[in-house]
């Protein structure tokens, strides 16, 4: 297995890299698609309501891998091209985006109505409102299961070795089909992302303990 | 793109055909991976000396990696020590043994979520602690657990589709199939299994919410 992890090394840290990229481009993008839809959805306005209720409930309830897959191989029919790499980040970022939505709007909603109003009688606009009390407040409840989404869609991002993406997964694809040590190379594939994903998820254990 | 050609009955019958693989694959998943991962979260909550420990460690390392990695570790790994399996039960297995691991998490922290007093009272009212867990605390945690698992079993639905690479005959494997034969299918067989699936999934997401704003109106 050494000898493998030597030999190889290149390839691995190729996808190794690709994977961490992929997952920093996915959260990034996703934290900002979600936390508008959360926004959206906690709105007096029904209409608001509505489309992030549709946006939501489509990408959360459509395998990845079927996203993924659209971005691969059916947008490119008529419209942009892409690799698989942008296919399988755009996806991954879509399909995380609702669960973070999901979480941030549950956050949004469990700090008190009374700030929203003491705000607003204090002359502050809803969106200062929102951006200077409610989010504040509502990022600090929500970051656990934010961490925890984390750690979901760095196993996600595997996703890519489907389309090509040159992950970690699709790297350790190409390692033991030349190499025929499936096993061994798996092994050292998972020991990656337990790099990635084991502290990130005791970390959060520790935060929601405290 | 051809939609009526596409959807000729044939194929439609084909993708149902898959579609009923995926379901089927899901509820064993479901009823195993559930009994497992309450086993599993108990031990673990209950701090057995070594047992708990241990069984702690291999679900912290199983519930961190991808599930797309287990499912080949099932496929290439079970013919090594012996036993050779079709893709059907593979993709169970791997399943079950990702998805117990996830369940059994969210049954530690379901109990943990159990007012210690709980306990603590039965315990006092000359209960032994299997009768406590069993007649007291558990049925307090399961009813809070149920919006979380039930969104975990949606998960696992969705999940089953990466089994397509171990060639379980389910949805997208066949959606592939039946587009690889003609490439003008591709966009209306996409389109009609993302319905599948959010069909499926939309449904139990659904109940899955009921009983969220169920239980959240009854603790208040």
């Amino acid at each position: 297995m050494w000898s493998l992890l030597v030999n190889n090394w290149q390839t691995f840290l190729i996808g190794f890299w690709n994977t961490i990229w992929c997952s920093i481009l996915a959260l990034v993008f996703s934290l900002i698609i979600g936390s508008g839809f959360a926004i959206l959805e906690t709105m007096p306005n029904k209409f608001w309501r509505g489309v992030a209720r549709v946006y939501i409930e489509i990408f959360r309830n459509i395998p990845l891998l079927v996203i993924a897959m659209i971005f691969y191989l059916v947008i490119p029919q008529f419209w942009v091209k892409m690799n698989g790499f942008t296919a399988g980040t755009i996806g991954l970022t879509l399909y995380t985006s609702a669960f973070i939505s999901e979480t941030v709007r549950s956050g949004i909603q469990s700090v008190g109505d009374g700030q929203m109003e003491g705000a607003r009688s204090n002359g502050m606009t809803y969106w200062q409102a929102m951006r200077y009390v409610i989010l504040p407040q509502a990022f600090k409840i929500v970051i656990p299961p934010l961490g925890n989404q984390f750690v979901n869609l760095i196993k996600n991002s595997s996703v890519l070795a489907f389309v090509a993406g040159f992950d970690l997964m699709y790297q350790g694809d190409v390692i033991a089909s030349t190499t025929f040590q499936t096993i061994p190379t798996y092994i050292i594939v998972g020991i990656f992302y337990l790099i990635l994903t084991l502290p990130l998820s005791y970390y959060m254990q520790y935060l929601e303990r405290k | 793109m051809d939609f009526a050609n596409a959807y000729s009955w044939i194929n439609i019958h084909f993708l149902l055909r898959g579609l009923w693989v995926t379901i089927y694959v899901s509820l064993i998943s479901i009823a195993l991976s559930f009994i497992i991962g309450l086993v599993l979260g108990t031990v673990r909550y209950t701090k057995i000396p070594i047992l708990s420990k241990v069984v702690g460690f291999v679900v912290d390392i199983i519930r961190n990696l991808p599930l797309l990695l287990i499912i080949f570790f099932t496929y290439f790994g079970l013919p090594g020590i012996g036993l050779r399996v079709n893709a059907v039960v593979a993709s169970i297995i791997a399943l079950v043994v990702f998805e117990s691991c996830m369940i059994a998490e969210i049954v530690r922290s379901g109990i943990g979520a159990v007012p210690s007093g709980q306990m603590e009272g039965a315990r006092s009212n000359g209960m032994t602690y299997m009768q406590a867990m069993f007649y007291v605390v558990m049925p307090q945690a399961l009813l809070k657990m149920i919006p979380t698992l039930l969104s975990q079993f949606v998960s696992l639905v969705k999940d089953t589709s990466l089994a397509t690479i171990i060639i379980l005959p389910e949805l997208l494997y066949r959606a592939q199939i039946v587009y690889s034969q003609d490439t003008r299918y591709m966009i209306p067989m996409y389109l009609i299994i993302a319905v599948m699936y959010f069909i499926v999934c939309f449904c139990l997401s659904m109940v899955a919410s009921y009983l969220q704003k169920r239980f959240d109106t009854k603790t208040d």
